[in-house]
Formats: C-alpha cells, structure tokens, sequence
C-alpha cells in the first residue's frame, strides 16, 4: 500500500516539499541546540519546561482523541464512522509520532535516551508515559493499516485485530491520563495540583482532536475523490460541542475551588496567568482570549444551525482548537512555574531558534500525517472506482 | 541436538526480549530489589543519617557569601557572570535563566513563601536565609526520575549520578525548593579555577547540593560547614551526642514547607 504515498498529484509533491522543508530548517536549528544546548530556548532555571512540552501536552490529547471514532464504531456498532476511523487512526499516529519527536528534542542528554530501558523505573510517571505512548503508536500502526488493507482486498479484518480495536479504547484514554500524572503529581506545584487534571486533559482532547479532524475531513473532501461523509462530520460536531462545554464547565469547577478555599499556593498560579503577578503579565491577554473564546465556542456551537453549516463549522472547530492550544499548551506549561517555589516571577517566551525547532516538529507530524492520508484516500478512492 | 542458523536467531532474540522484560517485570513487583542484590552489601555500621542546621542568628552576609563561594569553588559550580575569556560573554536577559546554585540566599519571605507577616521582626525579614537541598526523606526529585539518575542513599544523602541524567527535568519540576540546576550551555568556560576534587559538567545534566557526600567520605565536613565559622551546624541525626541533635535540642527550629511532606533535612533557628 506505501506506493500510494509515492505518486500523486503535482500539489501533493508540492505540500511534500515544503512541509520537508520546513522539517530540515527546523533540524538545522536543532542542530544548533545540540551543539550549544538547551540555553538557545527561553527556558531557564525557573520555567524548566517550555514550548516543546507544551506541544508534547497539546499533542498527546489530539492522538487520545481518536477514540472519539473507534469507540462509537466498534463498541456501538455505528457504522458511519466506519468510513472515518482511518482518518482518526492515522491522525493519531502523526500526533504521537510529534509526542514522541518533542520530548526528544527537549532532552537534555538525547543520546543518553536509552537509559530509561536500560534502568527501568515504575515509580516515575514518565516510565509509565513512554509505555503508554509508544504502545499506542504500535497500536494505532498496527490497526490502521491492516483494517485499511483488508478493505482493499474487501476481506473481514482478522479477530486479532479486532481485539487490538478493543484494547486501544482503554488505552486511548490512559495516554493522556498518564500525561495529566506527570503533572498533578508534584507536591509544590499548585497550578498542577488538582485531581481534575486527568479529566480536564481528556475533556479538552476530545474537543481538540475531533475539532482537528472535523477540519481534516473538509480538506480531504475538498482536495480529494473521497468524501468522509456529512453525517460523519456532524457526528463530530457534536462530540466537539459536548467536550467543549464539559470543558469550559471543568476550568470554572478549578477556579471555584482555587478562589473559594483562597489558598495562595494554588490562586497566585492563577492570578499570574489572568491578572498578572508582581508586575508581570505577559500572558493575561492570551488567557483572556482562551476562556472567553472557548465559553463563546461551546455555546455557539450548541445551535444546531451554525453547527450544520459547515463553514461556520470549520471556523468555530478553529476557535477550539487555538483556544484550547492557549490554555493546555502555553497556559498550563508556564502557569504551572510561575511563580517559582520561591514566589518570585520569572516569565517565559520561546526564542526564534525555539519556536523553529517547533515548528520543524509539527512539519514532521504533518509530513508523516500527509502520507498516511494519502494512502488511505487513494485506498478509498480505488475501492470507490 | 542441531540448531540452525535461523533457529539460533530465533531464539536469541527471544531470550533479548524475555531478558529485557524479565528485569522490567522485577523493577515492577520489587522495586529496586534487583538493583540492590547486585550491589555490594553496604558496610556494617550504624545507620547514618546526615542533617544540617543553619543558626540565623549566627549567620550574616559576609559569612553567608564565604559559605556559597567554598561550596561553589570546590564543586566548580559556573558562574556565568565571569567567563574565563571575553568571548564566551553572555547577553544579561540569560544571566539568571542560566544559572547555577547549589547555595544561595534568599529573604524570609522567599524562603519561607507564606510564614512571613506585615508586623514580624524587621531583622528576621531580611536575613539572608541560606538555602540549598534538604535532602528530604520523601524526596520527589527521586520519585519522579525515570532513570534513578537522582537516587536516595542509605545515610539520606539525596544524590546524583550525572552521567546517567538524561536532561529530561522532570525532577526541577518535582523539586518543590527551587534546588536543582540544570546546564542549559556548558558552564566550562565559567568555572574560573576548575577543582580537581570535583568533575565539571556537560551540557544537558541537572545537578545540585549533594551535602558533600566526596568529603564526607574522606570524613571531611561540608565546605559550607567549613567556612561557616560555627553558622551551619552538621551531622548524623541517628547519633543522638551529635552536634546536630544537640543543637536541635537545644534551639526551636523551622524548616521549610513541612506541609508537602518531603520531610527536609535543613533545618533553621531564626
């Protein structure tokens, strides 16, 4: 099936092209940060993680958020996403290959990256979290591309992989559960301590990645022979509306019990992001935007009529999208270490080598979903024909 | 009995992976037990149990300053506000996202985040409290290192092996002190005169205050001890005619946020 991936059409090898070429300017940035060090980022003493845990975070929801397809599919047998899971699949296999990619290019010592199989370590989180995630990929590979190749050879997936289908429920749900644990685990980080970091992960995952999706399919649709189907983006639309507002339900339920109990250890995290702290207040407007945004999202996406009309559609899956890239990716990094153990406030932006070295990342994950997406289409295309 | 090639491959590679899972599989039911069968019997001998105390009263800037400058001299701890050669010059916006400290100072209200009021004794306010790890018994840092990178040793001493840190950080995060330090850049060309007692670092490593476990194996005090002209009292809590115990017994001591659990071992008379 990888031949599909090698022809195709003269805009194809050009979105090729330049998604490889951001990657190699990234990689040569990357380069640079090996050779100098992780000094060539905005990160310092105090905000020790930044920028590409963030993505890691963001990402890690967008690859849970598959399940949002599977689990209608094969627990209740609601066969119009039949046509979509793929695309979740596949999805989710760009999205943990960027996982994977970020915290690689956050390490400190990556050529020492194999010391966490050679001393394994259950006590840490992060143990856990490289199971989960690389099981996942695995799973994800492994399922996508055979029940594809079966389609195409119109046979019945085997039993075996219909039982991967089952475990990958399950498991979608524990990576980023997993993630929220690194987090909600650490005694002197207040913004981090809440036991509804799990639930709020998977609640702003299953808005983002099926908000994604949504979006994928209207360009699979439009640049290609293959329509994913209206009813299965209305499908869609409406597990982006329910997880927006259990979302957005889920953030005022934190700063109830944050601004009520008014311990300082958990309100000033909250008071730097939205009000600034000791002077500082880089983020306060990008917050801003983030919770007005997304109340305003949830609640226009409960009209039916914006929802069924597919570019308002598109332009309220985009809100979501950055919205909740603001508050789980710059807010929750940053607001998680500012102020410091010591309350002082130090403030972080990415640097340019930073936010290329990014950039390259999300390339690579775009690249690898380019690919994937066009076997699967050509896939679909032939069997149509 | 005949085995070919493929059925040597075969089973070598399964006998890899069964290897690599057999010791996951340990690590999982009886932590550390495989690590700790393979390592040499520690010696018989009392169970040791290292602590400080840092008498406030005793301590002003001066002798502040002369404790953090023997620590960072013999530990050849950077300091990016001095290369060794004008071109290694960093920009100041870096200066202090860069640096490293295994001791430094802080005010109360810093050190203290929460304990401080509008009306408490001026004096106390700005001491220059003298912070570092607390080599807490419930150590997070440990907790959360996928590598034992940071690992706690029998006597309490919070330690690290820096050349298996994989620079994920995960332990700075953990850290509920600030007291960890990682080399965002490679702080040689900082270390004004490198001590041979002590390796410098790479790039990409986190580190911090080990309490001087090299000179304690050579029964030397702390350098901050050393140079602190009786300011920083040392020694095994285990050993009840200790200096440390008996000045616990002595003096009311604080120590800093109790509430989180970590059980630090630094304790402070104000």
């Amino acid at each position: 099936m990888l031949e599909k991936a090698l022809i195709g059409t003269k805009r194809y090898y050009l979105l090729l092209a330049v998604l490889g070429g951001i990657f190699a300017l990234g990689f040569l940035f990357y380069l640079q940060q090996l050779k100098v060090g992780l000094g060539i980022t905005g990160m310092g003493r105090d905000v020790s993680w930044g920028f590409y845990i963030a993505q890691f975070t963001y990402l890690v929801g967008v690859a849970a958020s598959a399940v949002m397809v599977v689990l209608p599919y094969y627990l209740h047998n609601y066969k119009a996403f039949g046509r979509v899971t793929i695309l979740g699949e596949f999805l989710a296999v760009a999205a943990v290959t960027m996982c994977v990619t970020f915290v690689l290019v956050d390490m400190g010592r990556p050529d020492r990256v194999f010391n966490v199989f050679k001393y394994p370590t259950p006590n840490s989180v992060m143990f856990w979290d490289i199971i989960v995630l690389n099981g996942y990929l695995l799973l994800n590979i492994l399922i996508g591309w055979n029940v594809l190749e079966c389609e195409r050879h119109s046979v019945a997936p085997p039993k075996w992989i219909k039982f991967l289908s089952y475990v990958s429920i399950p498991w979608a749900v524990s990576i980023h559960t997993v993630t929220a644990f690194l987090y909600a685990g650490l005694p002197g980080r207040g913004y981090w301590l809440t036991a509804i970091m799990a639930p709020r992960f998977l609640s702003s995952a299953f808005a983002a990645g099926p908000s994604l999706l949504v979006l994928l399919c209207l360009l699979v649709r439009k640049y290609t022979k293959f329509d994913p189907g209206r009813e299965q983006i209305q499908s869609l639309a409406k597990v982006v509306t329910y997880a927006t507002l259990i979302n957005v339900f889920f953030f005022f339920c934190e700063v109830f019990t944050v601004f009520y109990s008014q311990i300082p250890d958990h309100m000033l995290h909250f008071q730097y992001l939205f009000a600034g702290l000791q002077g500082k207040a880089r983020l306060v407007p990008f917050m801003w935007f983030s919770i007005v945004g997304m109340t305003i999202t949830a609640i226009l996406l409960t009209n039916p009529k914006l929802r069924q009309n597919e570019n308002t559609l598109a332009a309220l899956c985009g809100m979501v999208i950055i919205t909740t890239w603001i508050d789980k990716g710059l807010g929750l990094m940053t607001g998680g270490f500012v102020p410091n153990p010591m309350e002082k406030v130090t403030e972080y932006a990415p640097t340019v080598p930073e936010a290329f070295i990014t950039l390259g990342v999300w390339a690579l994950g775009f690249l690898v979903l380019t690919l994937l997406y066009k076997v699967a289409v050509s896939i679909k295309e032939e069997i149509r024909s | 009995m005949g085995m070919d090639r493929r059925e040597f491959i075969r089973i070598a590679g399964l006998s890899t992976l069964l290897g690599l899972g057999g010791k996951g599989a340990f690590e999982l039911l009886r932590p550390g037990q495989v690590e700790a069968a393979m390592a040499a019997k520690p010696e018989a001998q009392g169970v040791v149990r290292w602590a400080m105390v840092v008498n406030m009263q005793k301590l002003d800037e001066a002798t502040a300053k002369k404790c953090i400058e023997a620590c960072h001299r013999v530990h050849n701890v950077p300091d990016f506000k001095k290369p060794k050669d004008a071109k290694d010059t960093l920009p100041p916006e870096v200066l202090n996202r860069y640096e490293v400290k295994w001791l430094w100072t802080e005010h109360f209200h810093n050190a203290f985040p929460g304990e401080d009021h509008p009306n408490m004794l001026e004096k106390v306010a700005h001491l220059p409290f003298l912070l570092l790890c607390n080599h807490c018994d419930n150590p997070p840092c440990v907790r959360v290192c996928p590598t034992k990178a940071t690992f706690r040793r029998e006597d309490g001493i919070v330690n690290m092996d820096m050349h298996r840190c994989i620079g994920c950080r995960f332990c700075m995060a953990g850290c509920p002190f600030g007291a960890r330090s990682f080399n965002w850049r490679d702080p040689r060309p900082y270390v004004a005169d490198t001590f041979p007692g002590y390796p410098t670092r790479e790039i990409g490593v986190v580190e911090k205050c080990t309490f001087c476990a090299e000179r304690l194996a050579q029964n030397m005090l702390p350098a901050c001890v050393e140079a602190s002209g009786g300011a920083l009292v040392f020694g095994d809590l285990n050993d009840e005619k200790s200096r440390v115990r008996d000045t616990l017994k002595r003096y009311f001591t604080i120590r800093r946020k109790v509430h989180l659990g970590t059980n630090p071992q630094v304790y402070y008379i104000v």
